[in-house]
């Protein structure tokens, strides 16, 4: 019996395939995502809207409000810690977290290392604005791949402009594949500072060899499927649920729109009488570019 | 010979991946089979038969029942769960979350997240009825008892971990690893008992 294997770790993320994962700061908020149809839940303490709002240093949550939501929900239960603090991520482990998310929305610890997540029996996801990213934190031992989008802001161009890259820079490795120019592919490899067996994977597959979601400014339905159309397995929803006029409607309402993401009568539906949806953020005002933190 | 579609349950979970076990396994019994996902009644009523995938069974619970398909699922002749599925298909439930049911066709009893959370998620090679095969369990169920009419196939540690059910009219395996990420002996299983 072997426990932490790479199977293991990225067949959870299988399993969470098509699904929403919400970010909720209390158990109560957590109680709703799982009535509405959440397939998992992000512990945290500050959504990231509050966390850009505020400003100061973002660090991991505190324990007792992690396991207060453990003891809320039945469904899986993620966690955040900054990039490259592994002992944030230790505790997490310890905590019986079913994921970590190794994340750009948190104060970053390290400059130049991220995590070495191979060693952890834990699962990590981790965020990517393009494919060279995506492949270091694969090579890392990221068990699941998200976009970073931006964050906090209810501005899903950012988490499109992350997908089409790294749709685009698959293609590229396909096309190399197809001709068979392994000196493209080497070269790519070495461009993005992975081992060429990893880039062979994704020209072979045309994806990625774990699963990958969408995040960072998802506020409404058509936001969520219009992130599922473009490819992605599944959607991360943040300040966008919570920070909206009527968090229940709205979470239900982007779990049917994810169900049905090519649905546009039902998506339709589960658009209306949702209230007020975040405000947002244009990305030119922001002070914090949060996609920059690591790379 | 009669030509099968099969249905998946495909609001989440690991869709695909039956998908391709399922086609697999009809390839190497040469038997036509088309396979499609499932989201609304009116493809629900096109099937001759249902895999319920790995997944969240409260969630995919939540769906169907906002579908309106819950008790057409219920008439369904030939379901095949895995993990989440295999809830979804017993009697009785442990550890189950506020408000959860299932559709009560198999007369199983199972336990859900028995083993713990993801970091006690395991991979192990496991002796089944249909062979030794590499078995994956994820935040798995554990079967805790079984009644009338279920036959055992595979345990784990004196674990019951994968089953069946059949009538004249009826075909229920339900397996609390994921056969569909290792092997498709099980698909094979499936199709050959529903012909």
């Amino acid at each position: 019996m072997k426990k932490g294997t790479d199977t293991v770790k990225r067949g959870l993320a299988q399993m969470l395939k098509g699904g929403v994962i919400m970010d909720v700061v209390n158990p109560e908020q957590a109680k709703i995502a799982e009535k509405m149809g959440a397939i998992a839940v992000m512990a945290l303490e500050r959504v990231p809207s509050d966390i850009r709002a505020e400003g100061g240093v973002a660090r991991m949550s505190d324990p007792s409000m992690i396991r207060g939501i453990q003891k809320a929900v039945t469904i899986p239960v993620m966690a955040k810690c900054r990039i490259g603090h592994f002992v944030e991520a230790q505790v997490l482990e310890t905590l019986g977290v079913d994921y970590v998310d190794e994340s750009e929305v948190l104060t970053p610890a390290d400059e130049k290392f991220h995590i070495a997540k191979s060693g952890f029996t834990v699962p990590f996801v981790c965020g990517a604005k393009n494919l060279g990213e995506a492949l270091r934190r694969i090579n890392e031992g990221a068990a699941m791949i998200r976009t970073k989008g931006e964050p906090g802001t209810g501005n899903i161009v950012e988490a499109v402009k992350h997908i089409r890259t790294m749709n685009s820079e698959i293609e590229v490795l396909v096309t190399l594949q197809k001709k068979k120019n392994s000196a493209g592919l080497k070269k790519l490899a070495t461009e993005y500072r992975v081992p060429v067996e990893l880039v062979l994977e994704v020209a072979k597959l045309g994806r990625l060899p774990v699963v990958n979601f969408a995040a960072g400014g998802i506020a409404t339905p058509a936001d969520a499927a219009l992130c599922m159309q473009l490819g992605v397995d599944g959607v991360f929803v943040g300040s966008g649920i919570f920070k909206s006029g009527e968090p229940a409607k709205r979470a239900k309402a982007i779990v049917d729109a994810v169900a049905h993401f090519t649905d546009a009568k039902k998506i339709a539906e589960a658009s209306e009488g949702l209230g007020v949806a975040m405000k947002g953020d244009e990305m030119s005002t922001l002070a914090v570019k949060m996609a920059n933190r690591g790379n | 010979m009669k030509h099968l579609t099969i249905g998946i349950l495909a609001f989440h979970g690991d869709v695909i991946e039956h998908k391709r076990a399922t086609e697999q396994a009809a390839k190497k019994l040469r038997q036509k089979v088309t396979v499609i996902e499932v989201r609304t009644k009116e493809e629900l009523s096109t099937i001759d038969a249902l895999i319920l995938p790995g997944g969240e069974s409260p969630t995919l619970q939540k769906l169907c029942e906002r579908e309106g398909m819950w008790c057409d699922i219920k008439k369904i002749p030939n379901i095949f769960g895995t993990c989440a599925g295999a809830i979804m298909l017993a009697k009785n439930i442990g550890n189950k979350s506020d408000g959860q049911k299932t559709l009560e066709l198999m007369n199983i009893e199972i336990d859900r997240n028995a083993y713990g959370r993801q970091t006690d998620s395991f991979e192990t090679k496991l002796m089944t009825a249909l062979g030794e095969m590499d078995a994956v369990f994820i935040r798995a169920p554990r079967i805790k008892s079984i009644e009338k009419n279920v036959t055992i196939l595979a345990e784990n540690n004196d674990e019951i971990v994968a089953c069946e059910q059949k009538t004249s009219t009826t075909f229920y395996l339900a397996t609390c690893f994921h056969p569909e990420l290792t092997t498709i002996r099980f698909h094979e299983y499936f199709l050959r008992n529903i012909l």
